[in-house]
């Protein structure tokens, strides 16, 4: 059952050989068994998950079930759930009850489906590792010694411990790939403006985006569907059709053309991951597809413009944190300024002040035009690199990171090292683009290795498709790690 | 040394929609704290902006109204700084792009009997949010924040400096403050901070071209203060300079207590709002359809309408300016009018006098006006026929009042006029005015004869005399005789 | 463009956060890496480009002018620090 599919879990409580209660318990018992080790959810609350279980067994039994009607789902703690703990992984909000729901909590609920938990992350998604989180370090359950990746890193090791049976995530710069890699599992980050961003505590608005995080292409296609919808309360929110994103699963991927940007497959890559990398892509090649050279010129600087909008983005939407009207308030001061100082100062961890002092930089009197524009205009060139190369390709294929994950500490102290390793995904997200990550094999210490697969704008259902063949004709996404 | 002061002014009109810029709350004035401050307007986490069109429809609005040109795609910006009544951190404003570019306000003002016009140039308008209160009275030391009116939508309407003396200024403001009212994007309700006033203010040598340093006074929110600020800061800046000093830029705040100006000390730091395009809201894009719909349901605007009141009722442009104070006046005016047009002067006369009295004095304005503009044009008429006088007028008026307010119902609600109110009570009272010149001849006979002093001192020269015999004979006529009439058979018979 | 000590803390200041000497120091020496990266984005010309502020070339959409929201001060003031009937308490604002 630990190793069920979606919609295999789906057919059981159909056709009641389980229950949702007994799915939700049997799934909470082992996240409270193995979450002292990998600290993987910020908040478990039996009885609400419980409650919500039960509700949700009375629909089934009313045959008003849904697709995920009773399934357990870990909610990363960047969306706002009501009446739940909503910390963003931040000591900012390590007392804040959310009074309201994010859409996307609203479409799971309305969906029958059942909160398991709110999972750990970077601080207010700053980070590639999950150690910049208030609640201590998310492990990877493939070596405790090793980082799951971030900043989605509890809801990538929720999944891969089979400690969930799929989760949500957020994507700024990779933060649902990454983790997705390091931890060997599937994650998608959607098209910008699919998943409506309301309720989902931002960090830097025109590039995040809410996806899923499951086991497999299959299980995400049914998670986007709950997902991705238009909500009047977000305004870059698209107005589209609804999709049914596993309608082209099954599609044979003969005449597929898969483009490979002669700038991902460089010296910078681990061995052990361009190897995995170039296996898969010769199993697509056996599935029929062909590759197809691309360039995408820009690709260094992805790094450079993301850090200054990002931050300069983080800088203005973190300064609602002022210790007014909910959150942490600094115990003592002298005056007004002295609490915004002292609150700030004690409620950010040191990741999220470093940037908060780069975006203020970047964005102050002086430094705008050469620093802000200037990654603007960058941005364009990016984007318009990518639809060169998708004149040419239907998808873009590399590694999801450079490396496999690495040790928890070793990167901590250099930033930039840090940031570098997010050179490939971080480009998505400057263009809006969909993409994914899916595991193609295990590198370095048995440690998992994710292919990347960049999609055209709304071409997720195809991105799927592209995934479920290769796991259709692999089996690295049904891979457990050892207790 | 002769002095000229150059004022530029902010004003800061509250858009009239039902619901927040950004947020469907209310914008009702008077709610318990914080009972109007949803999710989007407290800026919990995670809560995204959503434009209401109908504040960007009031801007347009404006904008056509000013002969502004209307910027499309036109972008919202972030104002970065900290302040406890900005729960974002960040203000939601126009930098680069606002909705407004250009246009023009034109004055005319009557100063010392003397009429003039101006041009006022506006830099632009924007739209953005206004910010909640800071309570200030003692919470255990501490302030208290209400967030009622934060994310209430606000046109920021920036002049350039234009204006040389306060008279000016205020009369730009007025000017402005009915426009506003006038196309109906803001209640101007200055009490209630609707319409608030910043005020740009530097001096210099007449003559000089070069600006002088410029000091910014906040929240003047009476046209008094905005006269008294502009007055006391030009006096102060003045008189530094003639003491060889220098004027410092400063944002300054006006004690209306001590009518004095001094420099805000939250603002005494650099500023450094770090303004960048709002990534939570797209460009904004304005169809030319759409603004084509807004021109064509713009009413006639005041300007033109005085021109119009001018020319075609023969006005002078006091009278046309006080007619075109509001809307609801200018419409009640040329409905009295369009009833008598024989006579716009003499109509003129009665709606700012006698109905606008009224009125006021019952804290009413014209759309709520009990009294029809066809009662009042049938009792002008019966002045113009000789049927009263207009003293005796007065009196009908009085009454025609009581009655029409008896049934508490704005003329504009009534779905049936009475015409012939005037005439019943002019009937009914026996108030005609005596205009048989035998029944007039026979009372002024009567009065000669009981008063011979005064005929006597007639006679010997004394023109007051004769006003006395007048008084006489209307008092015999109970206020009712013709009083050209009664002139002229006194005076025939005094002088046979 | 190198940052200085004193563009740490004036930056810190703008931002409000309590920053000492020691950590100025400290984030100096980071900051400067980071910039050492960013100033890669230099070497690009791009005179002839317009910048991009949103991931998708869409216009803005608008919100009908109607009231949604109702009161629920209690339940969100009972995430607050400090209240005061009905008003949120903060060290005294001076003006």
């Amino acid at each position: 059952m630990l190793n069920a599919s979606l919609k295999q879990l789906s057919a059981m409580l159909a056709a009641r050989k389980i229950s949702s209660v007994e799915l939700t318990s049997e799934f909470l018992k082992r996240s409270r068994a193995l979450n002292p080790t990998y600290n993987a959810f910020i908040t478990l609350d039996e009885e609400t998950s419980l409650a919500q279980a039960q509700a949700a067994d009375t629909l089934i039994a009313s045959g008003r079930g849904q697709s995920l009607t009773g399934i357990p789902i870990a909610q990363k703690d960047i969306f706002c759930t009501k009446g739940w703990l909503t910390t963003c992984g931040s000591k900012m909000l390590s007392n804040f009850i959310s009074p309201y729901d994010a859409h996307v909590i609203g479409r799971f609920n309305a969906g029958g489906a059942v909160n398991i938990g709110k999972t750990n992350m970077d601080e207010f998604a700053m980070g590639s590792s999950n150690e910049t989180s208030f609640y201590g370090p998310v492990k990877n359950p493939w070596d405790t010694a090793a980082v799951p990746g971030g900043s989605s890193g509890g809801s990538a090791c929720a999944v891969a411990a089979r400690m969930a049976p799929a989760a949500t995530g957020t994507d700024t710069g990779g933060s649902i790939r990454q983790p997705a890699a390091l931890c060997g599992i599937s994650g998608l980050k959607p098209t910008y403006g699919l998943v409506s961003r309301y309720g989902m505590i931002a960090f830097a608005s025109s590039l995040d985006q809410g996806g899923p995080m499951a086991k497999s292409a299959e299980d995400l296609a049914l998670m986007l569907n709950v997902m991705a919808g238009f909500d009047a309360r977000d305004s870059t929110s698209l107005e589209r059709e609804p999709e049914d994103y596993t309608r082209d699963l099954e599609k044979p991927l003969e005449g597929l053309r898969i483009g490979l940007p002669k700038e991902y497959f460089v010296k910078e890559i681990d061995e052990d991951v361009a190897r995995a990398v170039e296996a898969a892509i010769g199993q697509y090649r056996k599935l029929g597809a062909k590759t197809v050279e691309v360039s995408l010129p820009n690709t260094k600087l992805s790094v450079p413009v993301y850090y200054v909008l990002a931050p300069a983005e983080a800088s203005s939407n973190l300064s609602r944190f002022d210790g007014v009207r909910y959150g942490h308030r600094a115990p003592d001061y002298l005056d007004l300024n002295d609490m915004y100082r002292k609150t700030r100062s004690q409620g950010f961890g040191a990741e999220v002040k470093r940037r908060i002092l780069i975006g203020t930089y970047v964005l102050s009197h002086g430094y705008y035009d050469a620093y802000y524009i200037q990654a603007q205009k960058l941005r364009r060139l990016m984007a318009q690199d990518f639809a060169g190369a998708f004149e040419q390709c239907d998808v873009i294929m590399g590694p999801t990171s450079p490396t496999v994950a690495f040790n928890l500490g070793e990167r901590s102290s250099d930033p930039v090292q840090m940031y570098l390793s997010d050179a490939y995904t971080i480009a998505v997200n400057l263009a809006g683009l969909p993409a994914m990550s899916i595991p193609v094999g295990f590198g370095h210490k048995n440690r998992p290795v994710g292919l990347h697969i960049i999609g055209n704008y709304f071409a997720e259902a195809q991105m799927l498709n592209v995934a479920h063949q290769y796991q259709l004709a692999s089996d690295w996404h049904t891979r457990m790690p050892k207790e | 040394m002769q002095w000229e002061t150059v004022i530029g002014l902010e004003v800061h009109a509250q858009l009239s929609t039902e619901s927040k810029i950004f947020s469907g709350a209310s914008t009702a004035f008077g709610a318990a704290p914080n009972a109007e401050a949803c999710t989007v307007d407290l800026a919990l986490p995670g809560v995204l902006p959503v434009l209401n069109r109908g504040a960007v429809e009031r801007a347009i609005r404006f904008g056509l109204a000013v002969g502004a040109k209307i910027n499309s795609p036109s972008i919202f910006a972030r104002k970065n700084y900290f302040y406890p009544d900005l729960p974002k951190g960040y203000q939601i404003s126009q930098y680069e792009l606002p909705v407004v570019e250009g246009g023009h306000i034109q004055l005319q003002i009557v100063q010392d009997g003397k009429e003039q016009e101006k041009t006022v140039r506006l830099v632009r308008a924007h739209l953005e949010e206004d910010a909640g209160k800071s309570l200030h009275e003692d919470f255990q030391g501490m302030s208290g924040i209400d967030l009622n009116r934060a994310g209430t939508p606000l046109l920021e309407i920036v002049s350039e400096p234009d204006m040389r003396s306060s008279a000016e200024a205020v009369a730009y403001a007025k000017t402005l403050h009915t426009l506003v009212r006038w196309i109906g994007i803001c209640d101007g309700n200055m009490q209630e901070g609707s319409f608030r006033c910043d005020a740009n203010v530097s001096v210099r040598p007449q003559g000089s071209e070069k600006l002088g340093t410029r000091c910014e006074i906040k929240n003047l929110n009476s046209f008094r203060f905005l006269e008294k600020a502009i007055d006391y800061e030009a006096r102060r800046q003045i008189e530094i300079l003639e003491d060889g000093g220098a004027i410092q830029q400063q944002t300054r705040l006006f004690d209306p207590e001590k009518g004095e100006t001094r420099a805000m000390r939250s603002k005494e730091d650099a500023q450094d709002y770090r303004y960048f395009p709002d990534p939570d809201l797209l460009p904004l894009e304005i169809s030319g359809s759409w603004i084509e719909e807004v021109k064509k349901e713009l009413p006639e605007l005041p300007q033109q309408m005085r021109s119009r009141f001018e020319h075609d009722y023969g006005l002078s442009m006091y009278d046309a300016l006080a007619l075109t104070a509001d809307r609801d006046n200018s419409e009640y005016y040329e409905a009295v009018a369009g009833k008598l047009s024989s006579d716009p002067k003499l109509c003129a006369n009665w709606v700012m006098g006698e109905v606008s009295a009224y009125l006021n004095n019952e804290g009413k304005s014209f759309d709520v006006c009990p009294l029809s503009p066809a009662q009042l044009a049938q009792l002008l008429l019966r002045i113009k026929d000789g049927t009263i006088s207009g003293k005796i007028a007065k009196d009908v008026f009085r009454q025609m009042w009581e009655q029409a307010s008896a049934e508490s119902i704005s003329w504009k609600n009534r779905k049936e006029v009475d015409e012939s109110l005037a005439d019943r009570i002019i009937e009914s009272q026996g108030l005609r005015q005596i205009s048989d010149s035998s029944a007039l001849e026979k009372l002024v006979q009567e009065v000669l004869t009981a008063n011979p002093k005064s005929v006597e001192e007639f006679k010997a020269g004394k023109e007051k005399a004769f006003n006395a015999l007048v008084g006489q004979v209307m008092k015999a006529a109970r206020g009712k005789a013709n009083p050209a009439q009664v002139n002229e058979i006194l005076r025939k018979k005094l002088t046979e | 463009m190198s940052l200085s000590l004193d563009d740490v803390k004036r930056v810190a200041n703008l931002a409000r956060i309590e920053i000492s000497e020691d950590e100025a120091c400290r984030t100096l020496t980071q900051l400067s890496g980071i910039f050492g990266l960013i100033e890669q984005m230099q070497a690009v010309d791009t005179s002839a480009i317009t910048p991009m502020s949103h991931a998708q070339d869409v216009m803005q959409r608008l919100r009908a002018d109607a009231v949604t929201e109702i009161d629920q001060r209690e339940l969100f003031q009972s995430v607050a620090p400090q209240v005061e009937a009905g008003l949120y308490l903060v060290p005294k604002v001076i003006e």
